[in-house]
């Protein structure tokens, strides 16, 4: 691995903080050197700086109505993205998330008003119709041993074709009996963003504090050695998918509920990269082996703050995508340099 | 294969021969593990034929042999990484099936790799309670874990800071250490060390040297190192088993034998080869 050659020869505890001197100057040299540690502080800066600087140029940024906005064009991306980052630091990928998003609105549709199934008990099986989703990605990339990358491609196909095949690709009502459990998940203006920052923080908990979590971290670090310690690390593989499946399922009930209407051409390829872009703004690693879902949240107000404030200030969608394409490889460089300097030790 | 002719090596799929003593030693059930018949093929490769050895209570058992020979299949095998294709070990006298590695370590295998199988994004002690975590449910007790790292470290003598670093910043050396501190305080009964010395300078092997030295002298625990370097494997190991072709071929107390008679067999195994390579061209 490339950190051998960073090694240094000899350790020691993070080492004293030379010339950050005393008085308030030397406080805030030694907060920016603290913040400089952590994964999430580049995005944190990047998303204080975009509120700033929407605010003063749009006043209209920092409204009720406005936030509320935001809110809910953070909410998906942030969601699937706490399923992404746990993929993403496992060293796998989930291209078919969107189309698990497509499909489990669909699928709660057709079994409370085909089959009469019982709405709460159709909001979990579509659900778990998204956590079967993620197990089938995840017994053909471990036990199929085909990479994520494409098993995820052809099961996102073949989500989306099942969709569009038993839709005939026509949008659908809520069904009735599913408006009242509908304002739970998706139909309050707030619920959304509830759901992301309540599920934002379990999950942070849980990659950063709990067996699974430091398993994850272990198994995308060195696979080989997570397997030869005796972690199971088919285990971790398929626990990741379908977390990432079920958060894709709850997030297309959500949207489907909030715009109070089941559309096919929701979901897709869009949110699975805005989420993905998200964790690598926040700090998650591509390669596997380090990431975190408060820095994927982060990523996704970041992505989605620069959508609603570009938007408040007249600038059209279509150069969206190259300020996009910009901050995602600013904050890959960001990212890499700053791991670097914390692999040295030279950040403090 | 051809028979083995140099004094201390056996015929193909017979007992090993050592001297006298050694071989009747060999034969005492004082054994801890006992290995009878391994055999592993990896497709058309023969990685192991036919091993047969065994360690005693408190004895460092050295395992010798050349690139390829088969000893890393071999403690992959004893440690539950891998299952063999034939053959049986007994632990304490009782057959075991090795199911993984987990279920080895709590027979009281336990195993440090040659890669060492550290996590380089993860703290120190955090590497060294991997899948061993302690818990107060549902999180980690972080502060226990750090606070036992710290004092076992310290009794080992290796000189960390802090136990919060990733093990990325740490030396060769005290990679090793951290990984052999993490088997030892395991709870095993034997203990597989593949290559604890490899690509190690003289200050950090000596560290390895001492620790697997104190090891010993508790009598405690028995060791498998599997070693390049006769002349170290001499100094720390009671006993040098040779690993040939898949097979024990040599088995003799370190005492009784030197590094010039280790390089003879190598090199008379280098010739023999090499007439038959002629012979066939």
């Amino acid at each position: 691995m490339s950190e051998t050659a960073e090694r240094t020869p000899e350790v020691a505890a993070l080492p004293p903080t030379p010339g950050l001197g005393g008085g308030p100057w030397g406080a805030v040299k030694r907060t920016a050197a603290v913040l400089a540690q952590q994964r999430e502080a580049t995005v944190f800066v990047v998303a204080v700086v975009l509120v700033i600087y929407f605010w003063r140029t749009a006043p209209a940024f920092l409204t009720k109505d406005n936030i509320v906005n935001l809110s809910q064009i953070t909410a998906p991306v942030a969601i699937i993205a706490i399923g992404e980052v746990f993929l993403l630091v496992c060293g796998e990928i989930d291209l078919s998330v969107g189309f698990v998003f497509a499909f489990s609105p669909f699928l709660m549709h057709y079994l409370i008003d085909y089959y009469g199934v019982p709405a709460v008990l159709a909001v979990i099986l579509s659900l778990l119709m998204g956590v079967a989703a993620g197990f089938a990605n995840g017994f053909i990339t471990v036990a199929l041993r085909v990479p994520s990358f494409i098993a995820t491609l052809g099961t996102g196909f073949i989500l989306w074709g099942l969709m569009l095949t038993t839709s005939n690709a026509y949008p659908a009502n809520i069904p009735n009996k599913a408006q009242g459990i509908g304002h739970w998940i998706g139909t309050y203006a707030w619920a959304e963003i509830t759901w992301a920052i309540v599920l934002v923080a379990i999950f942070q908990v849980a990659l950063s504090r709990t067996r699974w979590g430091l398993h994850t971290v272990a198994v995308g670090g060195n696979l080989l050695g997570a397997s030869e310690a005796g972690i199971s690390v088919a285990r971790i593989k398929y626990s990741a998918f379908m977390l990432t499946g079920f958060m894709g399922a709850l997030v297309g009930m959500q949207e489907a509920f909030r715009t109070n209407s089941i559309d096919p051409s929701s979901g897709g390829y869009t949110p699975m990269f805005y989420a993905i872009a998200g964790a690598v703004i926040g700090g998650t690693a591509l390669a596997g082996g380090s990431g975190t879902i408060v820095g994927a949240f982060l990523g996704a107000f970041v992505l989605s703050a620069l959508t609603d404030g570009f938007n408040l200030i007249g600038i059209s969608a279509n150069p969206l995508n190259i300020i996009f394409g910009a901050a995602i490889l600013v904050a890959m460089i960001a990212n890499v340099q700053l791991a670097r300097l914390r692999r040295a030790g030279r950040t403090t | 294969m051809t028979a083995p002719e140099p004094d201390g090596q056996a015929p193909a799929g017979q007992a090993p021969a050592g001297g006298p003593a050694e071989a009747a030693a060999a034969v005492a059930d004082s054994a801890v593990l006992r290995v009878e018949h391994i055999a592993k093929r990896f497709g058309a490769v023969t990685a192991l034929a036919d091993i047969n050895l065994h360690v005693n209570r408190g004895e460092v058992l050295g395992l010798l042999g050349d690139n390829g020979a088969g000893k890393s299949t071999l403690l992959k095998i004893l440690c539950g990484f891998q299952p063999p294709d034939s053959g049986r070990i007994l632990l304490d006298g009782q057959e075991v099936i090795l199911k993984s590695v987990d279920n080895a370590r709590s027979l009281g295998i336990d195993v440090v790799y040659q890669d060492l199988a550290l996590i380089d994004e993860l703290t120190v002690y955090h590497n060294m309670f991997l899948k061993r975590e302690k818990v107060r449910w549902p999180l980690l007790n972080n502060r226990a874990m750090r606070k036992i790292a710290r004092e076992r470290l310290d009794a080992i003598g290796i000189g960390l800071k802090s136990v919060d670093v990733p093990v990325a910043r740490l030396s060769g050396g005290q990679r090793q250490a951290i990984a052999v501190a993490r088997a030892v305080y395991s709870d095993a009964k034997v203990l597989l060390l593949d290559e604890p010395l490899a690509a190690m300078g003289a200050k950090e092997a000596a560290m390895i040297l001492d620790l697997i030295r104190d090891l010993k002298s508790k009598g405690e625990i028995s060791i498998i190192i599997v070693a390049h370097n006769y002349g170290q494997a001499i100094e720390i190991c009671d006993r040098i088993n040779l690993l040939q072709h898949g097979e024990i071929t040599f088995d003799k107390l370190a005492k009784n034998t030197s590094v010039q008679e280790l390089n003879d067999i190598v090199i008379e195994e280098y010739r023999r080869a090499l007439l038959e390579r002629q012979r066939s061209a």
